[in-house]
């Protein structure tokens, strides 16, 4: 679906003849590029998984995070520009920190993800302030349940049941959508995410990969974490066998 | 012999008190608006509107709690349209609590913050001078509510119905009029649960007599019993 604007995109404040800001979709091209975050809200909690690529040999596993916990009922998934992506969790802290200490209450899932949500959108108002280069998925868990929101480089923001952005996110979604979201806990949703994500992994594009999982649910006692080792371990044993099962064929 | 400066700041003398219940709050006090010994307003209304399932009782300067509480319901009303359903009562008491805090310096006032929510249910929460805000199942505040902690500490306990809570919190400020001379009038509640909200109002002469208290008399004619003729009219 991809169109030339020539003349009409050089700048975030201009409409193409056809409506278009094309600015804003090249900003969601730098998402298209990235890893995959897949995200699924299960009974009685949130799954984040990202595939996380591993540019060099010589990085330390863990580093370069791209879930984050927002506070303590909420995270965030990055996908896009990495820098881009750490601006915007630090403006959802900020947020979220602001809220409780005028209202006394741990923000909202919805209104974190407005407030996120917003602040992305007033980046695509100016011409000397450029698009955020990264799509975000923020899971929480507050006194409506649990929930899932994504946001994009334009500023909107839908809430899901679940949400896939990046490279793989067409046959993510598919995968998704296999999946009966309403029966499943959280432990299956773990092992659910990691089959995607490794399944969608381009093996002859991109070499390396480190799966991050993090969770938001009951048993976490609704604190937004990641998921515990032996669960992660749990999760890519049961991935990669899914996956040797499926080449078996 | 006492000057009356009737421009003075008023005063809301008062007793104030806000008690849990099962199943949602009831908030009581007195009505009077004292100037020194001038009564300014003797049916004054210390229990004012935030939200529809949120109320506060007011002590301290009168106009320093009527602009709070303006503030408050301002802020509220924002808030929740935000939101999209109505305000916890926790939120509400944050929100006098901060303006009471950060502006201690200027006001006075003394704050109880009550109402009902279908997350938490009934809850009370004291907003004292100086700013703190304390959750309880139970607060007094007020000039009257001195006379009131030996009271309470007897004669509360947890689980009332609401007519029983309602009747204690009649009791009590009643007791505090007797005592304290800053507090009388009528005794005004408001019951706050899942059904809503309801007003009651108990007049003056309606409340029970306590220890010395003269029956409420019309006129000194009545003691001195000239019931037959009665005093001649006079004339013009």
């Amino acid at each position: 679906m991809s169109s030339i604007g020539t003349g009409y995109d050089l700048s975030v404040t201009t409409f193409s003849p056809d409506g278009r800001v094309f600015q804003i979709e090249y900003a969601a091209k730098a998402v298209d590029n990235s890893g995959t975050v897949v995200a699924i809200r299960c009974k009685d909690g949130v799954v984040m998984g990202v595939e996380k690529l591993i540019v060099s040999k010589m990085m330390l596993p863990g580093s370069n995070r791209r879930i984050h916990s927002v506070h303590r009922h909420a995270g965030m998934a990055i996908a896009g520009l990495a820098a881009d992506g750490r601006q915007i969790v630090a403006r959802a802290k900020g947020e979220a920190t602001s809220y409780e200490s005028t209202y006394g209450e741990s923000i909202p899932v919805k209104e974190l993800a407005e407030r996120v949500a917003s602040y992305v959108h007033l980046c695509t108002l100016y011409w000397w302030l450029r698009p955020f280069g990264c799509g975000v998925i923020v899971g929480g868990y507050d006194r409506e349940g649990p929930q899932l929101y994504m946001i994009e480089p334009s500023g909107i923001s839908y809430r899901y049941f679940g949400a896939a952005i990046g490279k793989g996110k067409q046959a993510a979604k598919t995968e998704i959508e296999k999946l009966k979201l309403s029966e499943m806990s959280c432990r299956e949703g773990i092992i659910e995410v990691a089959k995607i994500i490794y399944k969608l992994h381009d093996e002859a594009k991109d070499k390396a990969f480190e799966l991050e999982l993090s969770w938001v649910c009951d048993e976490s006692n609704l604190q937004h974490q990641k998921v515990p080792d032996e669960l992660l371990e749990e999760a890519k044993n049961a991935a990669t066998a899914a996956l040797e099962e499926m080449d078996a064929d | 012999m006492e000057k009356f400066d009737l421009d003075a700041p008023h005063s809301t003398g008062t007793t104030i008190i806000g008690v849990t219940y099962n199943g949602g709050v009831v908030l009581g006090a007195d009505s009077r608006t004292s100037n020194g010994v001038y009564v300014a307003n003797r049916a004054s209304d210390k229990i004012t509107k935030l939200t529809d399932n949120v109320y506060l009782c007011r002590s301290g300067s009168a106009a320093d709690t009527q602009i709070v509480s303006d503030y408050v319901r301002y802020f509220l009303h924002q808030h929740t349209i935000q939101l999209g359903q109505p305000a916890t009562v926790k939120v509400a008491a944050s929100l006098v609590r901060l303006l009471a805090y950060n502006n201690k310096d200027m006001l006075q006032a003394g704050l109880i913050v009550g109402g009902w929510d279908k997350y938490n249910g009934g809850k009370i929460y004291g907003v004292p001078l100086g700013g703190t805000i304390i959750e309880q199942p139970f607060a007094i505040g007020g000039s009257g509510s001195s006379y009131l902690y030996g009271f309470f500490d007897q004669a509360w306990k947890e689980g009332m119905t609401k007519d029983e809570a309602e009747q204690l919190v009649v009791k009590a400020v009643s007791l505090a009029i007797a005592r304290d001379g800053a507090s009388g009038g009528v005794v005004r509640t408001v019951i706050i649960n899942e059904e809503g909200v309801t007003r009651n109002f108990y007049p003056g002469d309606r409340l029970p007599l306590w220890h010395e208290e003269l029956e409420p008399q019309n006129s000194l004619l009545d003691t001195w019993g000239a019931a037959a003729t009665g005093p001649e009219p006079m004339s013009m």
